[in-house]
């Protein structure tokens, strides 16, 4: 550890990171001769071993069905599942347990809502506005849309600092608007949007607006209630529970007025050849047998991450951010792309003309993960007209010495290229 | 610096991308083809003249990594003058190579030899076929953009 980062350490003696890294089995081994330094949190976190037991108690003790059986193991699969809901209700403070749907992940998430709102209240000429900055997610689903309904998609552009343009939104935004998209944090960029203002804007249209924060849940308190979101979409394993699983928040009223996505098992009440009754929420959403343990982990995840306390891994991520951001500014030939003024743990950059993937190949042989690439948002990458980024995303368990190993690589990755 | 990497990253390939050869637009090309990488962003347009079956030109343009740019560099390089028979055999051989099909293939490869070095990074694999994926289209007139996905 260098004696440059004395100021932030002083943030982080209250914040056990070594304790921390115990708990993640995966952290403790080595790539290519070297300490593994995991900076791709953003693409997916790594998991606690108190995770990891939840979901092997859960095969190994009580693997059933949920809401099937009255036998004991169902009861026991049915209970766990339903208090991660709870745990999930509560960690985003919604309402109602209802309005907590399980889901494979944020993509899910916006799919079942293009489909099941979109397509249910959208007519053509109708207009759904969301941002340059959107992940792949929250773009698709939404041109599948305006193909299927004739509704029109308006782009909110960004400036040169990864920040959104306010006033093209505004202006964007007419009665024929019906629904936002918007992300929380850009996971190419790190920037946090104003999504308070943005959904206050909607509603003076009488718009929906969803927020994808798929990159916002692990590191910053959600309030879908504060935030006034009508929907709001997480996944599971960016928040250091397992894959294939994930959130979508409703509010009540939206989600009840809503047909099914899909059909199947557990969605319906009664079923008949001539009429079939669709179940109540969360479960009309939820068809066939879900992801019991996938649920389960993401509850304990939560469970670990409140223990630590979200504005503890705040402040932490925020003093390693700054650290980083410090090293990168002094960098010879490294350009940070996305300078938001306000900003989440994600440094995404170029260096001088070496490719992303170059610099991510030789970073791989010191043992440091970075991602390469564009992101899943390609219309990122053609604002700043790049083909790709070098990204290095931070999590609660990484350390500023790992971030000193980050840049002792990018100085190999030029050696190579001299 | 690791000798793994010195054997990717070797001077061959270091000096190719720099300086890529043959690197223009050909406006009179008799045939084109586009080559894009989804993973990774790289793109590139190979440009061939051929001549009673023989590549007279070739060049190429676009925007990849260090060893898609190099790999194209050195394609062109090799290519020119060869007949489509030659060019048909040798992406045979750089295929091969790479997906570890024939251990026999590589003493087929001449300078391009340097290429064999990816066989040991499995993602970058094709950042090295692309080009060669992309100069097989533009031989058999496919204009639509080629993929390695």
């Amino acid at each position: 550890m260098t004696d440059s980062h004395t100021a932030e350490q002083i943030v982080a003696t209250s914040f056990d990171v070594e304790r921390i890294r115990q708990d993640f089995p995966i952290l403790h081994q080595t790539t290519h001769n070297h300490p593994l330094v995991y900076l791709d949190n953003a693409a997916s976190s790594q998991k606690p071993n108190q995770v990891i037991t939840a979901i092997e108690n859960y095969y190994r003790q009580y693997h059933s069905n949920v809401h099937r059986g009255v036998h004991s193991l169902s009861e026991k699969a049915t209970h766990e599942y339903e208090l991660a809901r709870k745990k999930i209700k509560n960690f985003v403070n919604a309402q109602s347990t209802d309005e907590i749907i399980f889901v494979r992940g944020a993509t899910e998430a916006i799919n079942l809502v293009a489909q099941s709102y979109g397509r249910d209240q959208l007519q053509p000429g109708d207009e759904i506005i969301i941002s340059e900055m959107e992940h792949h997610s929250n773009i698709v689903p939404w041109q599948m849309l305006c193909e299927q309904t004739g509704a029109i998609l308006k782009v909110i552009p960004i400036n040169d600092a990864g920040e959104l343009d306010l006033s093209v939104y505004k202006e964007l935004l007419n009665e024929k608007t019906k629904i936002v998209g918007i992300i929380h944090i850009s996971n190419a960029l790190g920037t946090i949007n104003p999504v308070k203002e943005i959904i206050k804007l909607a509603h003076d249209y009488d718009a929906i607006v969803l927020v994808d924060g798929a990159q916002a849940a692990p590191h910053e308190i959600i309030d879908v209630q504060a935030l006034d979101a009508d929907f709001y979409t997480l996944s599971g394993h960016k928040l250091f529970g397992p894959t294939g699983i994930g959130i979508l928040y409703g509010k009540q009223q939206l989600l009840d007025n809503m047909p099914p996505y899909q059909g199947g098992g557990e969605m319906i009440r009664r079923v008949s050849f001539t009429k079939t009754e669709y179940n109540v929420l969360p479960h009309k959403f939820e068809a066939g047998t879900p992801h019991i343990s996938g649920a389960i982990g993401l509850g304990i995840a939560i469970d670990y991450v409140e223990k630590i306390g979200m504005d503890n891994i705040n402040r932490y991520e925020h003093s390693l951010m700054e650290y980083a951001t410090k090293q990168a500014e002094q960098f010879p030939d490294l350009t940070i792309i996305g300078t938001a003024k306000n900003k989440s743990s994600i440094l995404s950059f170029l260096l001088g003309d070496i490719h992303a993937h170059d610099i991510g190949t030789i970073l791989d042989q010191y043992g440091i993960a970075v991602r390469t690439g564009h992101h899943c948002a390609m219309p990122v990458m053609e604002h700043f007209q790049v083909p790709a980024t070098a990204r290095a995303s931070f999590a609660f368990y990484n350390t500023f010495d790992e971030i000193d190993t980050l840049f002792a690589g990018l100085n190999k990755v030029k050696e190579v290229f001299q | 610096m690791k000798d793994h990497i010195r054997e990717l990253y070797q001077e061959v390939i270091i000096d190719h991308n720099r300086s890529p050869r043959n690197f223009h637009k050909m406006s009179d090309a008799t045939c084109h083809a586009e080559g894009f990488n989804p993973l990774c962003g790289d793109q590139l347009d190979i440009y061939l003249t051929i001549d009673n079956e023989t590549i007279t030109d070739i060049s190429f343009t676009g925007n990849g990594c260090a060893i898609s740019t190099a790999s194209a560099s050195l394609m062109t390089e090799h290519l020119k003058g060869k007949t489509l028979s030659e060019a048909k055999a040798f992406f045979q051989s750089i295929h091969e190579t790479l997906t570890n099909e024939n251990e026999h293939a590589t003493e087929k490869l001449g300078k391009m030899i340097v290429l064999a070095g990816v066989k040991e990074f499995p993602s970058r694999v094709k950042c090295a076929t692309l080009a060669w994926h992309t100069l097989n289209a533009a031989l058999k007139h496919d204009e639509t953009t080629v993929s390695t996905e």
